[in-house]
């Protein structure tokens, strides 16, 4: 797409014309609130910087679940990367990855007591200074399938001997039973990541709504492609039809990146494990397999955490909800601490630390702008 | 981390393109896109990696499914915004 042609996604008649068509749908359905789920930090970017919420019938609650790949690594995963860190190990990963907190200490916090700390853009950065050097270098590997599809390529282009890769991936369409299941879940339908679903298809969602009967539309990221993907799933809340429904054609196919697919499952097996806040997920963690243990840092290492227990926990911790947050049951205005002791500046969890993450985005665009109750 | 950016390709050396992001290049790896690319091609990079090139065609059917989908409301509503448009503009000072 020329930078160009993404106005043609912003065009005003087109959105007025998607919300006036999402508010007759959401009339028809008659009831309050109809809620949905998105599940991806860059859905709730776009919503937020385009004031989309503004826009949307009051009686729509569009709520985002666990889309935030940085807020969802476990504080365990964490702990581990800082303890490697501490014990003298070469530490690569992602920008919003380093001021994550652990159970008591993020990579930032341990860069300050002399922790060797390295932020990549990208996991080829991490092989390239494992080519250049001698010593050990773990990259901790966060993400969901569109990160981990560059682990998997990574590992399988022959990288040196001194380099690991301590993976904290998540597969996220396990994590949607999860959060459909939840006691007192009101998610009639679901958005599903456009750029996830390049690589798995939009065929992988059809096993769910089988099950789940709820339905499910993938959705591009420009305003009129989440108006437009909106329109779609009220309408089959309407109708009650759960089905998949692709409104991300120019990227997403029925089955996907079969090239993609086969490097991420070569590498990578689906275990299940806790996403922070949320749940023990079926499935929901990708590990090394087997055959990639002299390159899994776990494997590679004795990581001592216990270390980390002489440290106190950071005092405000106890009073941070970004795991009711991610699961979609509250929202940053529930939040005691949410733009006043937690801010992203000084976040005390991990919503408000990556730009993905929903405190974070509600923090920058100035909150949400709720309408509810002024008639 | 995960935002996926568009760019246009300007060379290719075996697996690896140079791509152009808005004027900024970069080098993107193209081990996991699933289909050949050239330069002129669009793709979506995530984090140093090509993970799909963009057909250009699929643009415009875009567009046609977003006006499939607004069939069945008011033809009115939308020939109401274009000549408030059209009003507006009129009445601005030349």
């Amino acid at each position: 797409m020329k930078p160009g042609e993404q106005l043609k996604f912003r065009d005003p008649v087109r959105a007025k014309a998607l919300t006036t068509r999402l508010e007759e749908l959401v009339k028809e359905i008659g009831r309050d609130p109809i809620s949905v789920m998105h599940v991806c930090g860059s859905h709730e970017q776009a919503i937020a910087r385009f004031g989309l919420r503004t826009a949307f019938p009051l009686k729509l609650d569009v709520v985002m679940g666990p889309g935030c790949p940085v807020c969802i690594t476990d504080v365990p995963e964490v702990d581990e990367a800082v303890a490697l860190a501490l014990q003298g190990v070469r530490v690569c990963t992602y920008g919003d990855m380093v001021r994550v907190p652990g159970t008591v200490k993020s990579l930032a916090d341990v860069r300050g007591d002399g922790a060797n700390i390295e932020v990549v853009y990208g996991i080829d950065q991490a092989v390239e200074l494992a080519r250049k050097s001698t010593e050990e270098i773990v990259f901790f590997a966060t993400g969901f399938e569109t990160t981990a599809v560059a682990t998997a390529a990574a590992l399988l282009n022959d990288p040196p001997k001194n380099f690991s890769v301590l993976s904290a991936h998540k597969y996220i369409p396990p994590v949607m039973e999860i959060v459909t299941e939840m006691p007192g879940s009101r998610i009639e339908g679901f958005l599903a990541a456009g750029h996830a679903a390049i690589i798995t298809g939009s065929g992988v969602f059809e096993a769910f709504v089988n099950t789940h009967k709820v339905p499910v539309v993938v959705a591009g990221f420009e305003p009129l492609d989440i108006l437009a993907a909106l329109v779609k799933l009220v309408e089959l809340v309407r109708d009650q039809k759960p089905e998949v429904v692709n409104m991300f054609p120019r990227c997403v196919t029925h089955e996907g990146n079969k090239v993609a697919q086969e490097q991420l499952w070569k590498v990578f097996t689906p275990t299940g494990g806790r996403w922070r806040g949320i749940a023990h997920v079926p499935n929901g963690n990708l590990r090394l397999r087997e055959e990639w243990a002299a390159f899994d840092t776990r494997k590679r290492f004795n990581i001592d955490v216990s270390r980390l227990w002489d440290y106190a926990p950071p005092k405000l911790l106890g009073q941070c909800i970004c795991g009711e947050i991610m699961s979609g049951s509250k929202s940053p205005k529930h939040c005691a601490l949410f733009g006043k002791e937690c801010l992203p500046e000084n976040p005390v969890g991990a919503c408000m630390v990556s730009s993905e993450g929903t405190c974070r985005i509600w923090h920058q665009y100035g909150g949400h702008l709720d309408l509810r109750g002024i008639s | 981390m995960c935002l996926g950016v568009p760019g246009k390709v300007m060379s290719v050396d075996g697996l690896v393109a140079v791509v152009d992001f808005w004027g900024v290049q970069k080098q993107v790896s193209l081990h996991i896109v699933d289909e050949p690319v050239v330069p002129g091609d669009y793709i979506l990079n995530h984090v140093g990696y090509a993970i799909r090139k963009i057909p250009q065609e699929e643009i415009a059917e875009t567009l046609a499914m977003y006006d499939e989908l607004l069939d069945g409301k008011p033809e009115d509503l939308m020939r109401q915004d274009v000549e408030s448009e059209v009003g507006a503009s009129r009445e601005r000072p030349s």
